[in-house]
């Protein structure tokens, strides 16, 4: 019973670090149409910094400063949102493929770069040992999971909180209506720079919560980690659960990490001795058919975008009735 | 209020490539006037439009709005100094309301930052009540209210020209560019964005107003100004218009 327990908590702990960083995606992509296809360089850069300010001390690498949880939580973040900020002045001219492709292009600079910098990351072995919040004063290694569990649902509420609140207020509507028409929102007067910039920063900084979360969680980083397919997986939550619906980000997340937990757990089980060693590429195979298959059927997600309207978010549309992209061109 | 032109060129030029779409056109746009813009397919007249507007650098040439050099200014910066246009194909923010699309474009509001969005909460929420009247108001007077709530990409074309015109009224305007705003739009809402526009002529606001309907211009624009290759080849009232050789060329094809 414990163990079932303990293993949902386990569970439940990645889907709600995963659902963190797609809530980042989605208002880069949801809200603001950056196709950000890089998600783990920024993921990684709140891991890493994290893990170099808060981790034990190791006598080969420069890091494991041994900063306080929260100190180094949030020196990985800045971090993030610093890299975002860089990559986001580099590509500022930058559009939809042509920004998908640089962005993957700095994620694997990136991946490249803890790799390689060991004096730094440690290289492929990559860095061990986070003294975890708490853990001494707990004691329980069962309670602590509850706890840690407790801990990331919080800051998932708060960061879903936060960005309810920017995509509800004017700059969430400015956001959209770059997404919508850049131009168009030009010549009204706003900005398109400088707004797609802050959401760019913004978003990134939640990935390097996310990232941060996962190697407190783990208490161990290597380059493993920032393997492509981590951006690929985000994008599937965002996808399944919905683009431009933070409630949908989340319930992707937690909708394709069981997916992902069990079809891995499935192919180990039942699957012929022979492709077992496959079952990775298998799963890559799977997540693939899942985004061809929404776009293809539901490309709004299973939690449809809202339409802002004068009496409150409307509640009552039926889903698909005021989301997916119209292709009203008809001038009267 | 200063007098002279709301807005002026001087040598205004753009070249693309080899071909030169507006040849050093220097024109004066009269305070409280609605000036025709007219001209054949190809004259220059949006090329113009974009110039003026700050969505195409000139290759050579100025651009004077309210007697000051707004040359190279981008077109938010235009637009914050009183220069709204509107555009030939409607471009609106499909997936957001009717009432979005205006609510949208006062400059500066309170919750435009992230820091006033997630904790300037009160000020913020007065603001959007007075701007939800204001865009309202604007609504009903352009008789796009009853849209309120409905997605901007389901209206009608005409309707989104409509819509064009209110945006760019939230911003409290004092020259509004419209590119040929009457072109695929049924009769009847014609007749009521002429009527709008006219009443807000009378109220002040300066128009330039490119069309192809040369009844639409002869009947409400003065003056009339006509470009041809890139060139402004007429001036003058509609009447003039009408009756001048040298316009008739223009749109039959000139010989040079």
């Amino acid at each position: 019973m414990i163990g079932m327990i303990s293993y949902l908590a386990f569970f439940s702990t990645m889907a709600a670090i995963f659902a963190i960083a797609v809530l980042g995606l989605n208002l880069h992509w949801g809200y603001t149409g950056l196709f950000n296809g890089g998600v783990v360089a920024f993921f990684g850069a709140g891991a890493y910094g994290t893990m170099i300010l808060g981790g034990r001390a190791d006598a080969t690498v420069l890091g494991g400063f041994g900063l306080p949880f929260l100190v180094a939580l949030a020196g990985g973040v800045v971090l993030a949102g610093m890299l975002a900020w860089i990559v986001g002045l580099l590509t500022v001219r930058l559009r939809h493929d042509y920004l998908a492709i640089s962005t993957f292009g700095v994620a694997i600079a990136f991946e490249s770069l803890t790799r390689n910098a060991e004096w730094l990351t440690g290289g492929a072995r990559g860095l061990r040992g986070f003294p975890r919040p708490f853990e001494a004063a707990v004691g329980n290694n069962f309670v602590y999971g509850l706890l840690f569990l407790a801990f990331v649902l919080l800051v998932l509420v708060l960061v879903y909180i936060g960005l309810e609140r920017l995509v509800r207020s004017p700059f969430g509507r400015a956001l959209r209506a770059i997404r919508e028409d850049e131009t168009a929102a030009r010549s009204l007067g706003k900005n398109p720079t400088r707004l797609r910039l802050t959401s760019f920063v913004i978003g990134s900084m939640i990935m390097g919560v996310a990232g941060g979360l996962y190697v407190s969680f783990y208490a161990f980083v290597s380059p493993q980690d920032l393997a492509p397919i981590l951006t690929f997986q985000i994008w599937a939550m965002l996808i399944v659960g919905g683009a431009g619906n933070n409630r949908g980000a989340i319930l992707g997340a937690f909708l394709i990490w069981a997916a992902w937990t069990a079809s891995g757990f499935l192919l180990a089980r039942h699957a012929p001795v022979a492709m077992q060693i496959y079952t990775g590429s298998i799963q890559y195979i799977l997540i693939g058919s899942v985004i061809v298959g929404m776009l293809l059927w539901r490309p709004q997600g299973l939690l449809p975008e809202r339409l802002e309207t004068s009496a409150g978010p409307d509640r009552t549309r039926p889903a698909g009735t005021n989301t997916t992209a119209t292709t009203n061109k008809g001038v009267t | 209020m200063t007098a002279g032109p709301i807005l002026s060129t001087r040598g205004l030029t753009r070249d693309f490539g080899a071909f030169r779409a507006v040849d050093s056109v220097t024109l004066d746009f009269g305070r409280g006037r609605m000036t025709g813009l007219i001209g054949p397919n190809g004259a220059g007249k949006t090329t113009l439009f974009n110039m003026i507007a700050g969505e195409l650098p000139p290759t050579a040439g100025q651009v004077l709005l309210d007697g000051q050099d707004v040359t190279g200014l981008r077109p938010d910066a235009l637009f914050a100094r009183g220069l709204a246009r509107t555009f030939q194909i409607p471009r609106p923010f499909r997936r957001m309301t009717v009432l979005e699309n205006v609510m949208l474009v006062p400059s500066a509001q309170t919750g435009e930052t992230v820091l006033g969005a997630l904790f300037r909460r009160r000020s913020m929420a007065a603001e959007q009540r007075r701007m939800r009247d204001k865009a309202m108001d604007i609504l009903e007077f352009m008789t796009l209210d009853r849209l309120a709530d409905q997605p901007a990409g389901k209206v009608s074309g005409g309707q989104m020209k409509l819509l064009e015109l209110a945006r760019a009224l939230m911003g409290d305007p004092t020259i509004i560019l419209l590119d040929e705003p009457a072109a695929g739009v049924n009769p009847s809402l014609t007749r009521i964005l002429v009527e709008r526009i006219e009443e807000l002529n009378r109220r002040g606001t300066s128009f330039v107003i490119i069309e192809h309907d040369m009844d639409f211009v002869m009947r409400h624009c003065d003056p009339v100004i006509a470009l041809a290759e890139g060139r402004v080849v007429f001036q003058g009232t509609g009447e003039e218009a009408r009756s001048n050789p040298v316009l008739l060329d223009a749109y039959l094809g000139s010989p040079a």
